[in-house]
């Protein structure tokens, strides 16, 4: 029996979101953008209109308006509203298949081999997929048919909007081969360089290239990209009922201010680690490893990680480490704009103590902040909150346990 | 116009919701019938959910629920 793999992307997802909620705005040309007041004030999405004027994501709103000629609607981003439509589309997909992989919050893989005999089985399927969510989400999706995963992306990727693609077997190099390589999934702008080097141009060349030359400028990875371009790609879409392995828990923001002293970023480091550890509580996990990443104001970053001696999921513990590592590696010659902790080395509830330590000191703390994430659960978060954030206006603004506005990244690359 | 409405439900033993009335800005409408119930979107004033189909005084016209809220499309 033949694969028969779909990958379904909405068009302009939060834009067509926004101009579906609100008629007034629908022929205009809009962004969707982050919180100007909290510094996040970006493009994160545009609709047709705003791409016409060369609008892109990761622009200004000052750049945004200086590039469009007529009214640009610049609407706050409304992640809540896009993750509820987000799971209703899903929910259409998992009609059609138990296998349904979600790759973003806007983009899914869906398994249909068990429903279609040939293509033109699959592409009935795929329309209809398609008219269901113009009907009931009001949205509309290019939609990408193929016998693979990464054809199937590039497939959802050719037409747009709302339209059906079919890469075979038969059609692939016509089809496929000359894009350029960049098209390819897990081509970035690093690799694309190395390629222009060696005057890779299309996903044909790549195809058509030594993969011993492509294993000594790439390693392992350009072996992976070569298969891609053949159509060799056998991964599997994974099952809604496989629950994936968590290997970290993290969070990082912005800060609405830059920071200037070790006071202020021991506040924001307070307030990722207390997020990062209500997580790894829910899902009983404890960690062994705490990391710092760290962006100043020029942007660039970096991050240190620390092992502990005993796993732990105490927000003390993991900000206490997380705050060691930037005093030690942080040397104060440009303010910091942005902070995130993560943790890692991942073990379940058996925990086992270092020997000076009985776990007493944990549990208290475990009951403790258990208390405080009852309470803002109840209440919300501003019910209780450490004084030293309180000491600035803007930072007493963030409040990174929001759930709504974390729309994890994904990978490709699974862990078996 | 987008107008949220409140909203009178029956919810039987298997958790399926059926509408009986609706209060508009304190008048109540009866709905004598529910025709038909499925996911769809307004496109006229912009929302995403379950539509009723309803009947109310022998004129059809449309009750959508979305999450939590109910809305009608307003002339």
């Amino acid at each position: 029996m033949g694969r028969f793999i779909l990958h379904s992307d909405l068009n302009n997802f939060y834009a067509s979101v926004e101009s579906l909620y609100n008629p007034s705005i629908r022929n205009k040309a809009i962004v969707v953008v982050g919180d100007e007041e909290k510094r996040h004030g970006i493009v994160l999405a545009k609709n047709y209109i705003a791409k016409g004027y060369n609008i892109k994501t990761g622009d200004t709103v000052w750049e945004a308006r200086q590039k469009c000629c007529g009214e640009l609607v610049c609407v706050p981003a409304r992640f809540e509203l896009y993750l509820y439509i987000s799971r209703l589309v899903k929910d259409i997909y998992r009609e059609y298949s138990d296998r349904v992989e979600s790759f973003g919050i806007d983009e899914a893989w869906i398994d249909i081999s068990h429903l279609a005999q040939s293509y033109a089985d699959a592409e009935k399927i795929a329309n209809n997929i398609r008219s269901r969510i113009i009907a009931e989400i009001g949205l509309t999706v290019s939609i990408g048919v193929s016998y693979n995963k990464v054809f199937a992306k590039l497939g959802s990727d050719i037409k747009k909007p709302n339209a059906v693609t079919t890469i075979t077997q038969d059609n692939y190099k016509t089809l496929v081969w000359g894009l350029p390589c960049e098209d390819l999934l897990y081509v970035g702008r690093a690799t694309k360089k190395k390629f222009e080097k060696a005057g890779i141009k299309t996903i044909g060349d790549l195809a058509n290239t030594n993969v011993k030359y492509l294993k000594l400028t790439l390693g392992k990875m350009g072996l992976v990209l070569h298969d891609f371009a053949c159509g060799l790609d056998s991964s599997e879409v994974t099952s809604i009922h496989q629950s994936e392995k968590i290997k970290s828990f993290g969070n990082s923001t912005t800060c609405p201010i830059d920071l200037s002293c070790n006071e202020q970023v021991k506040s924001v480091i307070y307030l990722l680690a207390e997020s990062v550890a209500e997580r790894m509580k829910k899902k009983d996990a404890y960690a062994s490893c705490v990391a710092l990443w760290v962006k100043d104001t020029n942007l660039k970053s970096f991050e240190r990680q620390i092992s502990l001696a005993s796993p732990t999921n105490v927000s003390e513990d993991i900000a206490k480490n997380a705050y060691k590592l930037f005093v030690e590696n942080y040397d104060w010659n440009l303010d910091v704009r942005a902070l995130g902790v993560r943790v890692t080395n991942l073990c379940d509830g058996k925990i086992q103590y270092d020997i000076f330590s009985t776990g007493e000191n944990l549990e208290k703390m475990q009951k403790l902040e258990c208390t405080i994430e009852s309470l803002r659960s109840r209440f919300g978060y501003n019910i209780i909150r450490r004084a030293n954030i309180m000491e600035n206006e803007k930072l007493a603004t963030l409040n990174p346990t929001t759930e709504t506005h974390i729309i994890h990244p994904v990978g490709f690359f699974r862990p078996v | 116009m987008k107008k949220y409405v409140k909203v009178t439900v029956e919810v039987n033993e298997n958790g399926d919701k059926k509408p009986l009335s609706i209060d508009f800005d304190g008048k109540i409408y009866n709905i004598d019938r529910v025709i038909d119930s499925k996911p769809a979107v307004s496109m006229k004033v912009g929302g995403v959910g379950i539509r009723y189909t309803i009947r109310i005084n022998g004129i059809e016209t449309y009750l959508y629920s979305e999450r939590n809220k109910w809305f009608v499309e307003e002339k």
